[in-house]
């Protein structure tokens, strides 16, 4: 505590606060940021954070022990909750490794069914990540154009699955219902519905001179320090880092698609923020082209009756809405896994907060929080 | 930086908050988005996935499941629980119990899709209500397959000697729960 | 004995007591009905209707909050400073009432008029800020003695603009008295001083300085986007976290009397009072209705602003007003001595 800690921003300079001149403010499980259950406790010295400490692990439901005890079939569900804003995301790295690991061959439209729905996720998740950090900024309105717009895209996964946020819709070998015509109807009017709606988020607030001061310049997070904590996702896009799994490790049908990697070097909050708006319209480029390229055909595979996969060590990675998810099962021969692993992104892009919170004031600091649009449930799995 | 530059600065933020703020009056002037629930409500989509129920078989007017337990083994959360007996002459098994455990069930569907005589689907019930835990935990599906086989009855008089449901066994009732309202008509918005 | 209160020398404290009666009920009514009013607007920012339950159209919404805020219970934590605590929400809202005393509202309808009203209604608008500081100050919490910290320091921050910026436009006006500054505004709404000021060169600049007034009528009632001390209680208490029921309710009746006083003054000052924009329809009723339709499009606007944008930062706030706003006002107030000296 009594080794200073550089100020950084507007000015600068130094605190090195006695331990006994310090108190400790916790921002506690439940607040009303928007994050979910998670505690830090933060040494602060008058309005500056000395040093912070986060605690997680209030949501923990053991989600990997829950796949070790259940046959393959059966995980399903959980994977949509693991993350709830994208839950298609986790549920296809699911499925896909299980597919990898039993030779499971997907019908080309399921394929690309997936993708339609793997990307109207991302955009889902974008818009909740984005109205939930401006709300905490104070900008109240935002949010719910966010939420109409979700509306829009939560009413298309409702008609092709029946659910809004817990979908389970993926199975090995495909998607479980077809999508009719009216889903595809839909998702092609979205598109310029949406386009007209991000210009519109660009006019009202990415060009906003109040938010621009609250976010250029804080909570700067260089790629090294990036590296270090395992950060992933828009998180580290921001830092200048052109890493995607959807071209570092290309699954599905993401090699077929046109669509950029949207980087910025500054790897303060207005980066994080402009990548995940040039994401939304990169995923809205991919649903395009997916939605002219989309073939005739069954949605299910063959699959053995039961299901067990050969003994080994199989993983499979999605780019989520917040970054790298990875599933990786390690199968000894029978019909539940040996060993479920799942890599979250939430967990690593959470880690750098403690040293990139040092000497920050406290509402910079929370906007820094809300850059790194975190799920809590998905750190504590 | 240069005087310039920060007045250029100013002009430009300034302007960008008269942006902003004919955006929302846009906003303003638009129509409401709200449906007010409960004297409008939405129309549920056909996959919408309410609780599971057994399937009125248009034809027969009786249900299709014949108590092959596939449902109850694929279900994650172990959540229902089937029974049937064979009747003499027919030639599989008819379901008797059919209880389904909705405080666990996660709407998944894997039952409804291992099930191999479409005997079970989702119902459309969005606005399920219950003033006691007893109503959903064990919710009895023979029993409001009894009230819609009612309803069909009244527009399918039965034959002479047709085959009747088959009647509950001698094992005590559990507390059943009563049949749920009917979800309102809808109207879309 | 009613022809001494009605037309002899009493009649005076009938009018003393109509006045009285009235303001209070303007007050009162004012600050029901613009929560109302709030969160309506909110709503329908966010395409969404804004209480609509509580009688038709919401018109009962701010009855129910009333009697919720009077059902609760007053809590005194231990420990505070007794008096002070006890007198800080009823402080809050005397300054309001005491300027309210000499804005013109029409004609013949005005309290009490006062040749340096202006200056009456700058001298009780900034006690304001010392009862906020004087309700943190006696709650024994140190983050409320710190926002209340920091609510002074910002009302002082944007003081200085604002008063410039009057000075401006009591160049063209000449006069403190308020009703003569209405009364020089007569004609249409091209002679209003928004306007007045560029065609007839004095000062071309006058709608930067309603802009700027604008703003800083913003900082001085703590309203978005320079919320802090009551927003920021989400994270650390603000200045008013030890009040509850009836107390809290009384501040903020404090800061919607506030914003309307702050708007009754911008409406007199630069959009010509109780003038009816076409120069005729002026007198008697009329002007009452024309100064309260400019005054309640100010408070719209006020509100607009408050849900468009987001919160600034507390040294984005203080940047704001002491490099951008006092350089501007000053620049204001020197080309319009000069252009005025010289023309």
């Amino acid at each position: 505590m009594s080794a200073p800690v550089e100020i950084r921003y507007n000015g600068g300079g130094t605190i090195a606060p006695p331990p006994e001149e310090t108190f400790v403010l916790n921002l506690g499980p439940q607040h009303p940021a928007a994050h979910g259950v998670l505690r830090i406790l933060m040494r602060m010295d008058g309005e500056y954070i000395a040093s912070s400490d986060i605690v997680i692990g209030y949501i923990h439901r053991m989600h990997e022990k829950m796949g070790e005890n259940r046959i393959y079939a059966k995980f399903l569900p959980n994977t949509s909750r693991i993350d709830y804003l994208a839950a298609m995301h986790y549920t296809h790295a699911y499925v896909g490794a299980v597919e990898r690991a039993a030779k499971i061959e997907v019908p080309l439209r399921a394929e690309y069914i997936r993708v339609i729905a793997d990307e109207l996720q991302r955009i889902a998740s974008h818009l909740v990540g984005w109205g939930a950090w401006i709300m905490d900024l104070g900008g109240l309105t935002p949010i719910l154009y966010a939420f109409e717009d979700r509306e829009r895209i939560l009413d298309l996964f409702e008609h092709i699955c029946g659910a809004r946020l817990t979908y389970c819709y993926y199975r090995f070998g495909g998607v479980c219902n077809d999508v009719d015509d009216e889903f595809l109807r839909g998702a092609r009017d979205f598109v310029p519905y949406m386009r007209g709606r991000l210009k519109m988020y660009r006019d009202l607030v990415t060009d906003n001179i109040i938010l621009r001061k609250r976010l250029e310049g804080i909570g700067i997070m260089d790629a090294e320090m990036c590296r270090r904590y395992g950060v992933t996702g828009p998180v580290l896009r921001g830092a200048g880092v052109a890493y995607d799994v959807r071209r570092a490790e290309p699954y599905s049908l993401y090699p077929k698609f046109q669509f950029d990697i949207p980087h910025f070097p500054q790897g303060d909050s207005m980066a994080r923020y402009l990548v995940r708006m040039e994401e939304m319209e990169q995923s809205l480029r991919i649903i395009e082209q997916a939605l002219d390229q989309i073939p005739a055909g069954p949605v299910m595979g063959k699959i053995p009756r039961v299901l067990k996969l050969p003994a080994g060590d199989y993983t499979y990675a999605v780019e989520a809405g917040r970054g790298r998810f990875m599933v990786r099962i390690v199968s000894d021969g029978k019909d539940t896994p040996w060993r479920l692993k799942l890599r979250t992104p939430c967990f690593g892009n959470l880690a750098p907060f403690e040293e990139a919170s040092k000497g920050m004031i406290l509402p910079d600091a929370l906007a820094l929080l809300g850059s790194l649009d975190l799920v809590i449930p998905d750190i504590d799995r | 930086m240069s005087a310039v530059a920060a007045a250029k600065e100013v002009l430009l933020g300034f302007k960008s908050l008269l942006v902003g703020m004919r955006i929302t009056l846009g906003q303003f002037f638009s129509p409401k988005i709200t449906v007010q629930y409960p004297r409008e409500t939405l129309k549920m989509p056909e996959r919408f996935r309410g609780h599971i129920r057994l399937v009125l078989d248009p034809e027969t007017g009786a249900s299709r499941c014949t108590a092959c337990k596939l449902c109850e083994r694929a279900c994650p959360s172990e959540c229902i629980s089937v029974d049937g007996v064979k009747l003499e002459g027919a030639k599989t098994k008819s379901v008797t119990e059919y209880h389904l455990n909705f405080t666990t069930c996660s709407l998944c569907g894997l039952c409804v899709e291992a099930c191999p005589f479409d005997a079970i689907e989702f119902s459309k019930t969005y606005n399920a209500i219950g003033v006691s835990r007893s109503e959903f935990d064990n919710m009895d599906m023979v029993r409001q397959l009894a009230g819609r086989r009612e309803v069909w009855l009244q527009n399918h008089p039965l034959p002479p000697a047709a085959p009747a449901m088959p009647a509950a066994t001698a094992a005590p009732a559990k507390s059943a729960a009563p049949t749920l309202p009917p979800t309102p008509e809808t109207k879309t918005p | 004995m009613i022809e001494y209160f009605i037309s002899g020398p009493g009649s005076a404290y009938t009018r003393l007591v109509i006045y009285l009666v009235a303001f209070m009920a303007f007050v009162g009514l004012n600050a029901a009905y613009l929560v109302l009013a709030e969160r309506k607007g909110a709503g329908w920012f966010q395409r969404r209707p804004g209480p609509n339950e509580a009688g038709p159209a919401g018109i009962l919404q701010p009855i129910a909050d009333g009697i919720k805020l009077i059902a609760k219970q007053v809590f005194v934590p231990p420990g505070v400073d007794g008096i002070l605590f006890r007198l800080a929400p009823a402080l809050v809202l005397m300054p309001a009432f005491m300027c309210l005393a000499t804005i013109p509202y029409a004609e013949t309808i005005y309290g009490r008029n006062i040749n340096v009203g202006l200056l009456m209604v700058f001298s009780f608008g900034s006690i304001t800020v010392f009862c906020l500081m004087l309700g943190g100050w006696a709650s024994r919490n140190k983050y409320a003695v710190i926002s209340a910290a920091r609510v002074v320091s910002q009302n002082i921050a944007y003081e200085i603009p604002m008063l410039l910026v009057v000075l401006t436009v009591l160049m063209l006006t000449g006069t403190m008295d308020m009703q003569k500054i209405v009364q020089q505004q007569a004609g249409g709404f091209w002679n209003w001083n928004i306007l007045r000021g560029v065609w007839t060169l004095h000062n071309p600049l006058v709608p930067v300085t309603f802009v700027i007034f604008f703003i800083c009528m913003l900082a001085e009632t703590n309203r978005a986007p320079f919320d802090m001390a009551e927003a920021e209680s989400e994270l650390i208490a603000g200045a008013m976290t030890e009040y509850s029921g009836f107390s809290w309710g009384l501040f903020f009746m404090g800061e919607y009397a506030n914003i309307v006083v702050s708007c009754s003054v911008a409406t007199v000052l630069f959009l010509g009072g109780w003038q009816s924009p076409i120069g005729i329809l002026s007198g008697g009723a009329w002007g009452l209705i024309w100064f309260f339709l400019k005054l309640y499009l100010v408070i719209f606007t006020v509100i607009w602003v408050r849900w468009t944008f987001p919160r600034t930062q507390f040294y984005g706030l203080l940047n704001l007003s002491w490099k951008i706003l006092i350089p501007i006002s000053l620049g204001t107030l020197l080309l319009s001595s000069a252009l005025i000296k010289i023309l």
